[in-house]
């Protein structure tokens, strides 16, 4: 067994040393790769902390990857067309700034999370996954027939947004961007789990009636979780779209919401690293086996079907063994 | 006569056709033990869910600390002053010894919206959650994991994390289920002294721990109270005797 502290350091050290050995043989398409493994892994670093932390089995969280992306993608497309995004009561316009549109994207998904969650949080269990998934899809064919931004189509943006100071069209500085996020958002979320909100959080999900008897509200407990989750998975939205210079309705799809779901059981729920490694593996996967067969998610499935059957704290804890309680 | 901390006034809960509580009046005056006593199925815990507002009575009402609650909710009666220990135990089962008891300092502090300190280098709440683990033995066990304590541990964590809330009224739902008799003994001289600190309302199976603890014992059948009175009274209340005792008088 190895602790868990150095399989993090070493799952840290990949996001470091795969790039830079790509840099040093130039090899734009492999710092793609990991800019997409990085913005996976923050969407379901989000998530994590609903479902790891909270216990709220989210079906719906593509709701919030799409708000970003939308966020992004709406706000540059008034920018690159030079119309302004509405007139009345007030003037707003596009913009090309990434932290601008970050912070719009956090904005919105904390918003939709806290309708969401207030909604939702009146059902658990398996009705908690339902209505989450029925959100879901509310946004998914709203997007579908919103003409305006593309409908089905999606949007394209030209050029990558700004950020000041960098140069984003260069691969290798976009991926330092989301790689110091997603550095910064686990910083956080270490700190956010061993928080005094973090440990009545972690109460509420195991034991709420305790929670109450304590005096602390775990529905509330829970409900700032969800937004401080889905603004994290919104904020990856955005950059997700930024990535691919795209963003359509699939970004809303419940198979998006599935996939980020599927990177935190690979890697293990519950742990810090669990959807940076799942995140890891499965676009590793997507690389190597999509290259060979397009019917590689049956490969995908298996694995899934192995890790919940036999090994259900996911690769971090089939390599570093049960979780230790922290303290 | 001291006003009772805790009273209820003929809380009546019927599920169907089940009389679960039939209009029950009991009340905790300060500085004493009040043992609810009965067979199983006489309704103590439906009573002891009516006073800690988890369920609400279908008629009467309770009163805490010379309010009425009746319709407050758990949360609201814990603030309070509502200290509850379960029946069977509600710990964070994961997490340590020491966490469970820093969520009862926490929820005592009414400040949980802390984002990124960590809430065990909290001196505050370290300190009062500590103090309450040493209360009842437990302090050389604080970094365990829940999961390992023996269950006679997990019914002492139990009544550290209520010590934590410094609470002005004990309910204590079976406190010595399972206990041992070298543990019931030792809870039952600790819970001898805590009655100073605030009263207790306490149901109860162990009849030793009962008889020589209460001020006062009511015996609670198929929901109603059939008596209440001293540890002599009921001893030799003939009702009691056929009814509970398992005795033809």
């Amino acid at each position: 067994m190895i602790a868990e502290r150095y399989l993090n350091a070493a799952i840290l050290a990949i996001f470091f040393i795969v790039p830079a050995w790509a840099l040093w043989a130039n090899e734009p398409f492999t710092i793609t790769l990991m800019t997409r493994a990085a913005i996976f892994a923050l969407a379901a670093v989000g998530l994590n902390i609903a479902l790891g932390l909270g216990g709220l089995v989210s079906l719906g969280h593509a709701v919030f990857f799409g708000i970003g992306g939308y966020a992004m993608g709406i706000l540059a497309f008034h920018a690159q067309t030079v119309t302004p995004l509405m007139e009345w009561p007030f003037v707003i316009e596009g913009t090309k700034s990434m932290p601008v549109i970050w912070l719009t994207a956090i904005v919105l998904s904390a918003l939709a999370a806290l309708l969401i969650g207030h909604l939702s949080m009146r059902t658990s269990g398996v009705y908690f996954i339902m209505i989450t998934l029925a959100f879901g899809q509310m946004f998914f064919f709203f997007s579908i027939s919103w003409s305006a931004y593309g409908g089905e189509d999606g949007l394209s943006i030209w050029v990558r947004n700004d950020f000041p100071g960098l140069n984003t069209l260069q691969p290798i500085q976009f991926y330092g961007l989301c790689l110091a996020i997603l550095c910064a958002v686990l910083w956080f979320t270490h700190r956010l789990a061993r928080s005094p909100f973090g440990l009545a959080l972690n109460a509420a999900r195991q034991v709420p009636q305790r929670v109450e008897t304590v005096g602390l509200n775990p529905t509330r407990l829970k409900l700032v979780a969800f937004v401080i989750s889905g603004a994290i998975t919104g904020l990856a939205g955005a950059l997700f779209a930024d990535l691919n210079r795209f963003v359509s309705p699939t970004m809303f799809s419940w198979q998006m919401s599935g996939e980020i779901m599927v990177f935190i059981i690979i890697g293990g729920v519950a742990r810090l690293f669990g959807p940076v490694a799942g995140a890891l593996v499965f676009v590793g996967l997507e690389h190597f086996l999509g290259g060979l067969s397009d019917y590689w998610l049956v490969y995908l499935g298996l694995l899934l079907l192995l890790i919940v059957l036999f090994g259900r704290g996911g690769v971090i804890g089939i390599v570093s063994g049960r979780e230790k309680a922290h303290g | 006569m001291a006003e009772p901390v805790l009273a209820t006034r003929g809380i009546s809960k019927s599920f169907g056709a089940l009389k679960a509580s039939d209009d029950v009046s009991i009340d905790l005056r300060p500085g004493e033990i009040h043992a609810i006593i009965g067979p199983n199925g006489a309704g103590k815990s439906t009573l002891i869910a009516q006073i800690c507002g988890t369920l609400k009575p279908d008629a009467g009402s309770v009163n805490l600390l010379g309010r009425d609650v009746t319709q407050h909710t758990t949360r609201a009666r814990a603030k309070a002053g509502l200290g509850r220990t379960f029946q069977i135990s509600a710990l964070a089962m994961q997490d340590t010894v020491l966490q469970n008891v820093v969520l009862g300092a926490l929820g005592a502090s009414g400040r949980p919206w802390r984002f990124l300190a960590p809430a065990l280098g909290d001196a505050d709440l370290r300190a009062r959650a500590e103090a309450a683990l040493e209360r009842v033995g437990l302090q050389d066990h604080a970094a365990t994991r829940t999961a390992e304590l023996s269950h006679g541990q997990r019914r002492q964590l139990e009544v550290a994390v209520a010590l934590t809330l410094e609470p002005r009224v004990f309910v204590m739902d079976e406190p010595m289920a399972g206990l041992g008799s070298e543990g019931s003994k030792r809870l039952t001289g600790f819970l001898d002294e805590l009655r100073h600190e605030a009263p207790i309302l306490l149901v109860e199976h162990d009849m030793d721990a009962v008889f020589s603890l209460a001020d006062r014992i009511s015996v609670l059948v198929y929901g109603k109270v059939i008596a209440s009175g001293s540890v002599d009274d009921i001893q030799s209340d003939r009702q009691v005797r056929e009814a509970y005792l398992g005795e033809d008088a």
